[in-house]
């Protein structure tokens, strides 16, 4: 592993992270509390960003169709809360329902990605975008029973936001709370997620995650010693979508509320930018990369909420918040050609 | 494999979309339950509104630049200059010339600095457009959301939040409203025919019929063709591209402007948000590819798409007591339009390079 650089977006990340930090201070805002909720935050976000890495290391580009993954982890979670399963065991059928939905979501996704080689990016934004209305076709036409997911009147069509509370909501959160004064660490979150991230590193140890790393490497180079690319990157789009399905099981039990229509919309772009600013090119990806990159940028969205509310336009944060979103990504693609072109 | 072939050519997106375009409109159509002469109606009145928008996408096509996802810069161009101007209250036709004079000039600056961006980014292009078009609309909410009233000095309160920062919501255009719709006004039986507004649009069609037959539009599909190629035969390639872009914003710009005249108010946040969605989307509908689109694409599409665009809410109410679901089933043809466009022709470019690989 190359000796980590650290980048121009990166820096000015960092100054405005300092400068929000310091603006929380002067209105003194409770500076544990916030980061007490940073740690949820990371963690919360965080396996979104992971999906990303698989593709871009098996040279598939960004995965701007991260909502097609994410569909797949909502009808898990849809299905599990219309069978009304509570706890550890509801969470987790609906991980496995997500795992089995994303896996034949992704391998349609792949088929059709493998088709466009080169310009997944573009041709997944536009699969990620069209998946979206069909999608809320079938929420608003789905003869789901329980009439905590449905619109109190008319009782036809799923809610565009179901609660959790009686169901898993906040499951992983309060699991193993440890509280150092008023700190709290959620010991039993930072697990699970060190597990997928421990899960997605082996990945790249066995012998197809190698043969991944290669193809995004050299694809003529695998070719020539036998690496059947189009299977190969067909497995790295799958554990992308399967991975994306996981991620929003672990944002809604944090966040308490399924959000279905066109909320996966919302998602991709600050997951994509997550990973940019955690230095990852869009050519090669570290898991270290995106955990620090989810830090970085959901801690800034954090501060950024309260702040908002001390000055006299709001708006203003969240103007700024997706100002820094779409910039790291354009200047992502823009830098990523540039290194390209002086080869 | 003659007969292959024929199939090939019959079953050609060229002409396999529109058909199933048309197939689909006739069809909702038939469910929608609306009368023909009010379909057609609000067709012509999208024809006019949308015409120059989707005639703005095909020179970036001509010159192998793809879709122009990022025409929604032109149309913030266009809403830019129309809030300064209504801002310093400049009225009657010094107003009108002064808006369209604005709306000239940023388009062709934010053209300029797109063309650039793109040639860093060759055979990317479409999905940098994307993201400029976010960008760009993250800039132009802080201009007018926070810029107003605070750095931008306040010309016209009606305009104005209560808080005394940022501009309204909704604008109404009164003093432009239907200034050139009502003009040469054609009545057949139930139909209305705004003849000028037709002429302009079509006005716009030759001129950019003609600008691809010159010298330029050759230069222009040269570049299309092969980047190397025309390199070799002595055109800057970079300055072709960046003309391109900036003749598309600017036309980009102006359709927003025939678009806002004729709604008469406009939603300053939100009314460029899908202008490249189905502007893109009609021109595939007409037959076009993200290789070659022609003005026939542009007009064939426009009807069909925009068809198809109007009757679904009321045909999704008639068949399943839902008028959301027709929304939802249009935005889905929307986009599916594009993704199966992009697919199709990207496939059909690999089947292309695969022979001359293997030689």
């Amino acid at each position: 592993m190359e000796v980590y650089r650290i980048k121009p977006p990166q820096v000015i990340i960092l100054i405005f992270l300092c400068v929000l930090v310091g603006l929380a201070y002067m209105l003194h805002l409770d500076l544990v509390d916030l980061f007490n909720e940073s740690l949820i935050k990371l963690m919360m976000n965080g396996v979104l960003v992971l999906a990303l890495i698989p593709m871009i290391n098996a040279g598939a580009g960004i995965n701007f169709g991260l909502p097609v993954g994410i569909i797949g982890g909502l009808l898990g979670l849809c299905i599990t809360v219309n069978f009304r399963l509570t706890g550890f065991a509801g969470f987790f059928t609906s991980l496995l329902l997500s795992v089995v939905f994303c896996c034949m979501l992704g391998w349609l996704y792949g088929m059709l990605l493998n088709k466009v080689k080169g310009r997944e990016e573009i041709a997944g934004t536009f699969i990620g975008l069209s998946m979206i209305p069909l999608m809320n076709c079938f929420w608003t036409l789905v003869p789901f029973q329980n009439r905590q997911m449905l619109y109190p009147i008319g009782g036809q069509g799923l809610r565009p936001k179901i609660s959790l509370e009686p169901y898993f909501n906040n499951i992983l959160d309060n699991m193993a709370l440890a509280k150092i004064g008023a700190v709290e660490i959620p010991l039993g979150f930072i697990a699970f997620f060190s597990l997928i991230c421990l899960l997605l590193a082996l990945f790249h140890r066995t012998k197809v995650g190698r043969a991944t790393i290669a193809t995004g490497e050299n694809e003529e180079f695998s070719r020539l010693s036998g690496i059947d690319i189009a299977k190969i990157r067909l497995i790295a789009i799958i554990l992308s979508t399967v991975l994306a399905g996981i991620g929003i099981c672990v944002y809604s039990q944090s966040y308490g509320f399924i959000q279905l229509y066109d909320e996966p919309l919302a998602m991709y772009f600050p997951a994509i930018s997550a990973i940019l600013i955690g230095g990852s090119t869009g050519r090669r990806a570290f898991i270290f990369e995106a955990v620090l990159g989810t830090y970085l940028l959901q801690t800034i969205y954090l501060l950024s909420v309260p702040i908002a509310n001390e000055i006299l336009v709001p708006e203003i944060t969240e103007i700024l918040r997706s100002l820094i979103t779409y910039s790291i990504i354009l200047y992502a693609l823009l830098h990523r050609s540039g290194r390209r072109l002086s080869h | 494999m003659n007969k292959r072939e024929q199939a090939d050519k019959l079953f050609h997106s060229e002409r396999l979309v529109p058909i199933i375009f048309l197939l689909l409109s006739y069809l909702a159509w038939q469910f929608s339950g609306l009368s023909g002469a009010f379909v057609l109606n609000q067709v012509i009145t999208r024809f006019i509104r949308d015409g120059i928008l989707v005639l703005s996408l095909i020179i970036p096509i001509a010159a192998g630049m793809g879709l122009n996802f990022a025409v929604t810069v032109g149309a913030m161009c266009a809403q830019a200059a129309l809030l300064f101007v209504i801002n310093y209250q400049v009225n009657g036709i010094a107003g009108i010339l002064l808006v369209a004079l604005l709306c000239i000039t940023f388009s062709t600056l934010a053209g300029l600095v797109i063309g650039h961006i793109l040639n860093m980014v060759k055979g990317k292009e479409m999905i940098v457009t994307i993201i400029i078009g976010t960008l760009a609309n993250s800039l132009y909410q802080l201009v007018f959301l926070v810029g107003f009233g605070t750095i931008i000095p306040i010309g016209n309160e009606e305009i104005i939040l209560s808080r005394g920062i940022g501009v309204r919501n909704a604008v109404d255009l009164d003093m432009y409203r239907n200034t050139i719709d009502k003009l040469w006004l054609c009545k057949l039986g139930n139909i209305e025919i705004p003849l000028f507004m037709i002429l302009v649009v079509l006005l716009f069609a030759c001129l950019i019929y003609y600008l691809l037959n010159t010298r330029f539009g050759q230069k222009v599909k040269a570049v299309g063709n092969s980047n190397e190629k025309a390199e070799v035969s002595g055109i800057n390639v970079n300055m072709v591209r960046i003309m391109a872009m900036v003749l598309s914003t600017v036309l980009a710009a102006l359709g927003q402007l025939f678009f806002l005249q004729n709604i008469g108010m406009f939603d300053v946040y939100t009314a460029h948000m899908n202008a490249d969605l189905i502007s893109c989307a009609a021109l595939l509908a007409g037959g076009a590819s993200i290789k070659d689109a022609k003005i026939r694409h542009a007009i064939i599409g426009i009807f069909l798409f925009h068809t198809l665009f109007i009757v679904s809410p009321q045909a999704g109410q008639n068949l399943f007591h839902n008028a959301a679901l027709g929304e939802y089933f249009r935005s889905f043809v929307a986009y599916g339009t594009i993704a199966f466009a992009l697919i199709i022709n990207i496939k059909n470019e690999h089947k292309q390079q695969v022979p001359s690989n293997s030689i």
